[in-house]
């Protein structure tokens, strides 16, 4: 149960560092915050630097399809540097939810996946599941699209489909979609992103380092990917990647609010001393730090276990996905609390991560969602 | 057999052989223990010479499991935590080569207990402010002063003593570290009674106690140095002592309970026990994690965030234990005033509720704690200090 090895190794300390290099060059909190005042709030740029350059989007695809063939240890850990830095590129839903949903439709014999796997292995191609960011794994399956039929003059094996998503994470940069849709059975199907009738309405969104869109699909032309069982588990195990990794990011969070509060109360003086000696900051402080040591072997865990195939898997989930985004949201608010006045302007980068650490702990299944799931893993059972 | 131990294999070999030289169901216990500190067996990140190997920490286990697996006798470790969780450590690293051909054999083998004299009515957290004096006679010290909240001093015969040998310098300044021989004129021992109702812990009273010279341990005036190496491996041991299955701490009462009374349940205290289960569960692979640390050879500041955890989780966990309980939460097994005897957590939920709460007190409290990891580990500015720089016969008191 916990032979995990909960450390991290040497690679996944080196691609860490790189990115840390890569991201506080290209992703400063002046960059970022000053991307989410324009129209294109995704760094396509920095995007294509780390799918491409470092190789991040091919990091879970096995060597034969032309990925890196690294597992989720290294993943959570490039996934502690995005969240460190909000930085506002698609690698959730393309290098971790859209890559699980499809390893796992190869894995049920589906070439279609495959193919499409290689063309995002060397970041050809940006991919986005089309499920509401608050989908959890083994929740209430999502199910506002419906198959359509076809159209006269569709080939064979296109499908048309119709219906709206809300509050989609990552779509807005992606070249192809990833849509779940109910039919007899349920399948899911893939989507050009040029498709007719696919459109994409950008979300005012309370986190805009990753802002959500509408997707609406009308008669829009499909390719099955999977079907039946093997479409319910494709998708589940993208959304179980997706609060896995979102844990990872929310742990970076967490532990860069405290490293830049921790910094500031050392800086900051009022009363003739820095308010960093006062022991109602230290002890918040010491507080967080001790928080964000329990999350990290959480999700350390997590991470292993997917990564491995342990069957604790569902419960090491549930524990990395609730103790890290309670972990990255009291990071989070005790940074602006402990930045004072300047932690509430919209000039100091506080509240990105405000706004990105309490999106996050929503995303994939909330924090209570994911212990409720623990009373039947564990044999605690609701009254 | 080779001179040399360097990796995992070796080791075990070397266990081995012993093993095949010794039959441990026909070895007299007495004989094959003292033959295992003889081999460096006992205890491997011990010198060479003092029952160890001078190997890294993590290959313990490797000698722990083969012997274990050989049916070798039991050492029963528990019963000398403190001379084994700090008394050790701290010989090795500032013992005499005497003190330590003295100390750590009978205090491996436990037939010598340690307990720990350093807290006193007058100073608790503050600990450096002590005021046991220990006063140069000849060859020796006379110590006089009363030291409290020590455990296991009424079966000791060593106490690790911390005591002020110079009171014109500042505080940290004046202190001597010392073993004391608690079998020596002028130490008498006195049951402390807590509220649990059991006395677990001893007020220890010295008068004019006279300490040899040869059992004063690091230099005069460094106690406080001395001390850090006993206060450190004190939080790791109350932090996490081992490699704890799932459920084995606090939230395993709580669980069974649970799953034992279907008629107790209700949502409320259903949200409480999911979110206990998956701390407790969380702060174990913390504690997991802190090992796996310790055997790569980097140990780190994570001791002081699981002895956080664990007692605040102990608290609420054993709370939550009272009002599962309902009405039999409401009884208690019995008040009569007795020595602790171990393992008093399977007594019930009144005796784990009341116990708990000395958990963020023993071993430095938890806001002591917080201190500790905002200053040396954050790195935070220490709190201005009125004892700073002032000799201790001036501070104010």
């Amino acid at each position: 149960m916990t032979a995990a090895d909960l450390l991290y190794s040497d690679t996944e300390r080196e691609l860490a560092a790189a990115l840390a290099d890569l991201l506080a060059e290209r992703a400063a909190p002046d960059d970022v915050l000053a991307r989410t005042e324009k129209t294109e709030t995704y760094d396509t740029e920095l995007w294509r630097a780390v799918a491409a350059d470092i190789g991040l989007a091919g990091l879970l695809i096995p060597e034969p399809l032309g990925g890196a063939g690294a597992s989720y240890r290294e993943l959570a850990a490039a996934a502690e540097q995005f969240g460190a830095s909000v930085a506002p590129i698609p690698y959730l839903g393309s290098a971790a939810v859209a890559t699980a949903a499809l390893l796992s439709a190869v894995k049920a014999g589906s070439p279609a996946a495959a193919d499409l796997l290689r063309r995002m292995a060397d970041a050809t191609v940006t991919v986005a599941l089309a499920v509401e960011f608050p989908a959890r794994t083994g929740g209430r399956r999502p199910a506002a699209v419906r198959v359509a039929g076809t159209q006269p003059g569709d080939g064979a094996g296109i499908t048309r489909l119709r219906g709206t998503v809300k509050s989609v994470a990552d779509a807005l940069p992606a070249e192809v979609l990833l849509v779940p849709a109910e039919g007899v059975p349920y399948c899911l199907y893939l989507v050009e992103g040029t498709a007719p009738g696919l459109h994409r309405t950008p979300l005012v969104s309370l986190d805009m380092t990753r802002q959500l869109c509408e997707v609406s699909l009308d008669g829009t032309p499909a390719r099955q990917l999977a079907i039946g069982d093997a479409a319910a588990e494709a998708v589940d195990a993208g959304l179980t990647a997706g609060a896995v990794v979102i844990a990872a990011e929310q742990l970076g969070l967490a532990q860069r609010c405290l490293d830049m509060t921790v910094a500031y109360v050392k800086e900051r003086r009022q009363f003739a001393r820095p308010v960093g000696s006062f022991q109602a900051l230290k002890h918040r402080l010491a507080d967080l730090w001790t928080t964000i040591t329990m999350a990290r072997a959480a999700s350390r865990y997590a991470a292993s276990c997917l990564a491995s195939g342990d069957p604790d898997a569902p419960v090491a989930v549930a524990l990395a996905k609730s103790a890290c985004c309670d972990a990255a949201v009291t990071a989070a608010q005790e940074c602006v609390q402990l930045h004072g006045g300047i932690g509430f302007t919209w000039e100091h980068p506080a509240h990105l991560y405000l706004k990105r650490a309490k999106v996050s702990s929503i995303a994939f299944g909330t924090p209570g969602e994911h212990r409720a799931a623990l009373a039947n893993l564990v044999n605690l059972p609701a009254p | 057999m080779s001179d040399t131990v360097s990796t995992e294999a070796e080791l075990r070999e070397r266990v081995l052989e012993f093993l095949d030289q010794r039959d441990p169901a026909t070895t007299p216990r007495g004989d094959f223990l003292n033959a295992r500190f003889d081999a460096g067996l006992a205890v491997v990140h011990y010198p060479v010479g003092h029952g160890g190997l001078g190997l890294r920490r993590s290959l313990q286990a490797v000698v722990t499991g083969e012997f274990a697996k050989a049916g070798a006798p039991e050492l029963g470790p528990f019963r000398n935590v403190i001379g084994l969780g700090m008394a050790a450590p701290t010989i090795i690293a500032f013992g005499t080569e005497e003190q330590k051909s003295r100390w750590l054999r009978p205090l491996w083998l436990a037939e010598e207990i340690w307990c720990q004299l350093f807290s006193e009515p007058g100073a608790g957290s503050d600990l450096a402010g002590l005021g046991t004096r220990a006063v140069r006679d000849g060859d020796g010290w006379v110590v006089t002063g009363q030291k409290v909240w020590t455990s296991l001093a009424h079966q000791a015969r060593w106490g690790l003593l911390l005591a002020r040998t110079d009171p014109d310098v500042p505080k940290h300044a004046g202190l001597t570290y010392f073993g004391c021989d608690m079998t020596a004129p002028g130490v008498e021992v006195r049951p402390l009674r807590q509220l649990t109702g059991e006395a677990e812990f001893n007020e220890v009273f010295l008068t004019e106690v006279r300490i040899p010279d040869t059992d004063r341990i690091g230099e005069v005036g460094a106690g406080w140095r001395v001390a850090q190496t006993t206060l450190m491996n004190e939080r790791v041991s109350i932090g996490n002592a081992r490699s704890a299955p799932r459920e084995e701490s606090a939230i395993g009462f709580a669980a069974a309970a649970w799953r034992r009374h279907p008629e107790r349940r209700t949502p409320g205290l259903h949200q409480r026990l999911l979110q206990l289960w998956a701390d407790a569960e969380v702060a174990r692979l913390a504690g997991e994690r802190l090992r796996q640390q310790i055997a790569a050879g980097e140990p780190g500041p994570e001791g002081s965030a699981a002895k956080l955890t664990y007692a605040r989780l102990n608290q609420e966990i054993s709370a939550f234990e009272v009002e599962l309980a309902g009405a039999d939460g409401l009884l208690y097994d019995d008040w009569t005033m007795r020595r602790a005897t171990g393992g008093g957590y399977a007594r019930g939920t009144g005796f784990r509720y009341l116990r708990s709460r000395g958990n963020s007190i023993e071993g430095g409290t938890s806001e002591i704690l917080r201190n500790i990891i905002a200053e040396r580990v954050l790195g935070l500015p220490a709190e201005p200090r009125a004892d700073k720089d002032v000799p201790w016969k001036d501070v104010p008191r």
